[in-house]
């Protein structure tokens, strides 16, 4: 069994060694499904890190009364942070609220003379609440409606929560989100279903010019294993060999893009493929190997006949 | 050995194979002759279960070969050596390794291989030749190329379709001389031809087919 399968391993290395330009086209035809596949793993990136920049921008502020003890605050925080779809609260005191409106106004001297002339703090605390996922807001709100928010409280201490005025906005980005990654989705399946099928399409070619060997393989009374064996890793051996050339080629034109294109893509290419160089590595090399065995054990099959 | 009962071969607006009967006992060989397309290769195909049978059965020994499952079958095609008109060389393999194919398949270890292989090239000639590719190789040399295959691992059975259809006569005379010398050691020959010379000089059992039929199967020769 060892011996058997040295001697397929030797047997596909030689054909491939010896098939000369036609492995080659091969190679190049897997090493174009290989880029295809790399570059959707970078957009895809793009289209993440833009799309959480966007979810990101989003989130629900509770205003509070002037004057809200913030002990009242600090418990319906921490219940906030209980519920599984917030993923983080903060909270800014009344007096912080204060400078920071004081620092956003420091040039509109009128605002800054009112705001002297009333004395006190007419501002209240605000508490900051980012959800998960986008379409979760909604639910938030509603939990800041009910009855169970103020454990104890008789008096409401919330002046407002602005979802209600956001909610259009956030409806509409979530939509354009969840249509986005939707379509990522689509674009990416379709492609990498061309992409197989003109390399399952060259892989049969190269299959094709040796089906009389195949045949005389049979007649001389090898098993259908032993006649598919070798060319399954030849097969295997485009996709290594596309594999390496692939990330070769990501190499320089991650670097180029990243130099060039980082302010318009809003993250360095080259950085993101440095980074995530392994997972890519194995990404590209199992559909590498994948692709070259199986096109060639699915275009073998019609000339091993009995 | 070999026994063919009530064989019909038919295609779609033509008969290959009409009623043949016949046997071949071990350690003979029977030569086929006819005309192109008297049907001659396509009975050797139905020996090697590479063609089906339309109507009645082939049996080698016991065995009814188009009832064999694949793996069987493959079994059994180790159990006959192939040569051809066309040699059915594979052409991106050296003519060591050639042989050394027919050897892998049929489970020889690699040292057997290392053994045999220059020994049985050697035997028809091509022992300074082992690192030639078939298309380096002249039209003779690759059909002892394919004799030497079919002989490796000692089969029971050769089957030699049309060995001669593509050499001169010197080289025609050469194989024909290897085959006999293969028989006389005791293996079955069948050997289909449409050369009157052949036949001459093997001067053994002969049958005529026509049109897909036998139409005379003479004992001594001619």
């Amino acid at each position: 069994m060892i011996t058997e399968l040295k001697r397929v391993i030797k047997a596909g290395f030689i054909n491939f060694t010896r098939n000369g330009i036609v492995s080659w086209a091969a190679v190049l035809v897997v090493t174009i499904t290989l880029s295809v596949i790399t570059t959707i793993i970078l957009l895809q990136a793009v289209l993440y890190f833009s799309l959480n920049l966007i979810k990101d921008k989003v989130d629900v502020t509770i205003y509070f009364n002037v004057g809200a003890p913030p002990e009242r605050i600090m418990s319906l925080k921490e219940s906030l942070l209980k519920l599984p779809e917030v993923a983080s609260v903060s909270y800014t005191s009344d007096e912080e609220a204060l400078a920071l409106f004081r620092s956003r106004h420091e040039n509109d001297y009128p605002t800054i003379q009112a705001l002297d002339e009333i004395g006190e703090n007419p501002l209240g605390a605000y508490l900051n609440v980012k959800a998960k996922e986008i379409s979760q807001y909604e639910s938030i709100a509603n939990f800041l409606k009910g009855d169970n928010v103020l454990v104890s409280g008789s008096t409401n201490i919330i002046d407002k929560v602005n979802y209600h005025q956001n909610k259009l906005v956030i409806d509409r980005l979530s939509a354009i989100i969840s249509g986005a990654q939707k379509l990522g989705f689509l674009i990416t399946l379709l492609l990498i279903i061309i992409s197989i099928i003109i390399t399952f399409n060259t892989i049969r070619l190269t299959i094709f010019i040796s089906k009389e060997e195949i045949g005389v393989m049979q007649l001389v009374g090898a098993s259908k294993m032993r006649v598919r064996g070798p060319f399954m890793i030849e097969g295997a051996i485009y996709g290594i060999i596309a594999t390496i050339l692939t990330l070769i080629i990501f190499w320089p034109a991650t670097a180029w893009v990243g130099r060039n294109m980082t302010g318009f893509l809003g993250i360095d290419m080259y950085d993101y493929y440095i980074s995530n160089f392994f997972q890519i590595f194995v990404i590209i090399l199992l559909s590498g190997i994948l692709l070259g065995m199986i096109s060639s054990f699915l275009a073998i099959r019609r000339y091993l006949n009995k | 050995m070999i026994y063919f009962n009530n064989v019909s071969k038919t295609y779609k607006d033509s008969i290959a194979l009409d009623d043949i009967t016949f046997t071949v006992t071990a350690g003979e060989f029977v030569s086929v002759v006819g005309h192109s397309g008297a049907g001659k290769t396509t009975l050797t195909k139905m020996i090697l279960a590479d063609e089906n049978p339309s109507e009645g059965t082939v049996f080698f020994e016991s065995i009814n070969v188009h009832k064999l499952k694949n793996s069987d079958l493959t079994k059994l095609r180790r159990r006959i050596g192939v040569v051809f008109q066309d040699f059915k060389l594979l052409s991106n393999k050296t003519a060591y390794e050639n042989i050394a194919f027919a050897m892998e398949v049929a489970g020889k270890t690699d040292e057997e291989i290392e053994n045999d292989v220059p020994h049985v090239l050697d035997l028809v000639d091509l022992g300074n030749k082992i690192l030639h590719f078939p298309n380096q190789l002249s039209g003779g040399e690759q059909q002892r190329l394919a004799i030497a295959r079919a002989i490796i691992n000692q089969p029971e059975l050769i089957i030699a379709d049309e060995p001669t259809g593509n050499l001169d006569p010197i080289n025609t005379h050469e194989v024909v001389q290897i085959l006999k010398k293969i028989n006389d050691l005791g293996t079955t020959i069948i050997l289909t031809t449409h050369n009157r010379g052949v036949i001459d000089s093997v001067g053994k059992r002969v049958i005529t087919m026509e049109n897909g039929k036998i139409i005379r199967d003479s004992k001594e020769g001619k």
